[in-house]
């Protein structure tokens, strides 16, 4: 990186740092919230800007995180023996087995990313061994976000269905509604965003990186050179699946709640657009995307609700027609065109 | 024997769903065996379709209404189709994700303008009276409807068939679907062929919206509805084959509607898919898939 860009980026950070002290703490939940998803779209760059897969259904990760932790906050919320409100609605008398394991805090908190890791890297050797990939494996993940939300719809008694998961008091007995806890949090966000941006950057820089780029510019060509392309597809989709399960988690956080319509086939694709806009080899675009994209759909769908979807509509159009580099590229052609001045003067 | 009565009414349902799949996958499946890309915005034809479908027949009720609806779909449809590939897939071609994501934001479009005319409830295509009456056959109580959009269905694909293989468009489009370069190489005018198959696809989903309509009522995501299964058929089916895609649509339509005796809808749903990731351990080149020595195929 150069000395410059990191200098600025540390800044950056420096300000986010800050901000707890300077805006309100509706404005600073959203903002939380917001880097949540950054976390989220650094996955979908390593996967889609990197190694060239498009997924179409990260919802799904970003789901299983945030129900791994919705599960466990629902559950430390009860007495011994009760079960959530919703269960008893439904008629149910004891909790489901597989509910059980999300008593312990442990399990939960590792369950965010074990879960949806094991679940991508399962799904995905599965297609990727096979050789199945490009738009076939976009259109099978895609049905697997669909899946996902309507069995999540479907299993009321057990999954809370529409409405999802809501009202968490407690985190490990740490009550969430004080400014203090949403200020934490913030911060433990904000962490988390900065540590998976520079792990992410290293592996970019890594030969891991350039074998994912191999992978992404010439499949064929990497079989021929010898190296079996499948494990590192895996490991992409793995890791981007991971980091999708802990801004699920710490959306969940910030939200208050996990609910179908942010897994759902709608939702998992507008995750992509956030990327393409900021550009999709780019990092720092991707965040600075995911913020900016969902600041504009807060304000938009509140004042006009009618208008967002043509306006999501539009981006994607023009975000792959117009600037396939997204912002981060323009802002590329914009500094060397600069520069050429500079050098012709 | 009510077990085999069941199985068996749960048989014609499945043939019947796999009739709309296939209607809702054909259009895909041809323009994705030429151009290797997929039109997200594929459900909002079929959309267009049932609208189109539900105007014609406002205005004109009755079979003759019906009659009116089918061609005036397909049109429509058609039409549509052919401006997106004019105006958005040909400059993506060589970039089929680009494309998924930008035809995707086209659908959402769509979806929206159909919202803001005719209202985010469905509207009604009011089928002949005729229509709404059952055959029976033994125990079991089929709807003339269902009936007749799986002749429907029959129909087009041997209509497809002929023209793929006793017409001269037929010819370059296999010709194009072989070796797209060697296509061009001998002088075939490759971005036309893709033009009118991508427009012929677009009008089948007019007609499928048409029977969509005759069904249930028409909102602005009832392409949505059907879309997932149609891609999935495509997965399965093999490149761009019509009979693989027509195989596809058929063993997924029938393990739907089978699973639906022991397990409800959404539980199906996820087994549909499982069955599809299972199926493609064993041939990941699809039900049938033209023989070829291409490294990418």
């Amino acid at each position: 990186m150069k000395p410059a860009k990191a200098f600025i980026l540390a800044i950056a950070v420096a300000a986010a740092a800050v901000l707890p002290f300077v805006i309100g703490s509706y404005d600073l939940n959203l903002v939380a919230r917001f880097m949540a998803l950054g976390i989220l779209a650094l996955g979908v760059v390593l996967l889609w800007g990197e190694t060239g897969i498009l997924s179409l259904g990260q919802g799904v990760y970003f789901g299983l995180g945030g129900y791994a932790l919705a599960m466990h906050l629902k559950l430390s919320a009860l007495g011994p023996g009760e079960i959530p409100d919703f269960m008893i609605w439904s008629g149910l008398k004891a909790l489901p087995w597989w509910w059980t394991p999300f008593e312990n805090p442990l399990v939960a908190l590792a369950g965010v990313i074990a879960i949806p890791g094991i679940v991508a890297s399962l799904f995905s050797w599965m297609v990727f061994h096979r050789r199945v990939g490009g738009t076939y494996f976009a259109l099978i993940t895609q049905a697997m976000a669909l899946a996902f939300a309507t069995l999540l719809i479907s299993q009321q008694a057990t999954t809370g269905g529409f409405n999802g998961l809501t009202e968490f008091p407690t985190l490990l007995g740490i009550d969430l509604n004080t400014q203090g806890a949403v200020r934490g949090l913030y911060w433990f966000t904000l962490a988390a965003l900065v540590a998976a941006g520079l792990l992410l950057a290293l592996v970019r820089g890594s030969r891991f990186g350039t074998l994912l780029r191999a992978v992404r510019d010439g499949e064929n060509r990497m079989r021929f050179l010898g190296y079996d392309p499948t494990p590192y597809k895996v490991a992409a989709f793995t890791a981007a699946a991971m980091l999708a399960g802990l801004a699920g988690a710490l959306f969940t956080l910030h939200a208050g709640v996990v609910s179908p319509a942010l897994v759902g086939v709608v939702p998992s694709i507008e995750m992509i657009i956030w990327v393409a806009i900021g550009g999709r080899h780019s990092l720092v675009g991707a965040i600075v995307a995911a913020l900016l994209v969902n600041l504009a759909r807060d304000r938009i769908s509140s004042a006009l609700p009618e208008l967002w979807l043509y306006v999501l509509g539009a981006l994607f159009i023009a975000a792959v027609t117009l600037m396939p580099r997204g912002l981060a590229g323009l802002g590329e052609d914009l500094m060397s065109r600069l520069k050429r001045r500079d050098a012709a003067r | 024997m009510d077990g085999v009565v069941l199985a068996l009414g749960q048989g014609f349902n499945g043939l019947s769903v796999a009739s709309l799949y296939l209607l809702a996958a054909l259009g895909l499946a041809l323009s994705f065996g030429l151009m290797r890309v997929i039109n997200m915005a594929h459900g909002e034809l079929l959309m267009l379709g049932g609208y189109i479908a539900y105007l014609v027949m406002k205005a004109v009720p009755g079979t003759a209404g019906l009659l009116l609806a089918l061609p005036a779909a397909f049109a429509g449809s058609a039409l549509m189709g052919a401006a997106i590939e004019a105006i958005l897939i040909r400059r993506l071609a060589a970039r089929p994700l680009d494309t998924l994501l930008a035809t995707w934001g086209l659908s959402l479009i769509l979806q929206q303008a159909a919202r803001n005319i005719f209202g985010p409830i469905g509207v009604e295509v009011r089928a002949p009276a005729w229509m709404n009456t059952a055959v029976t056959l033994g125990p079991l109580s089929l709807p003339t409807t269902r009936i007749l959009i799986l002749v429907l269905c029959v129909l087009l694909l041997g209509g497809l068939a002929l023209l793929l293989t006793r017409t001269r468009i037929g010819l370059l489009v296999r010709a194009v679907n072989q070796d797209r370069m060697m296509a061009a190489a001998v002088g075939i005018d490759i971005r036309r062929v893709d033009m009118v198959m991508f427009a012929l696809g677009s009008g089948v989903a007019g007609l499928a919206g048409v029977a969509l309509g005759l069904l249930g009522p028409v909102t602005p995501t009832v392409g949505q509805t059907y879309i997932v299964p149609a891609f999935l058929v495509v997965v399965m089916g093999g490149l761009g084959s019509i009979a693989g895609s027509t195989a596809a649509a058929v063993i997924l339509g029938l393990f739907s509607a089978m699973a639906q005796i022991f397990v409800d809808v959404s539980v199906a749903q996820v087994l549909m898919l499982v069955l599809v990731i299972a199926f493609i351990q064993f041939r990941p080149q699809g039900v049938l898939a033209p023989r070829s020595r291409a490294l990418d195929a």
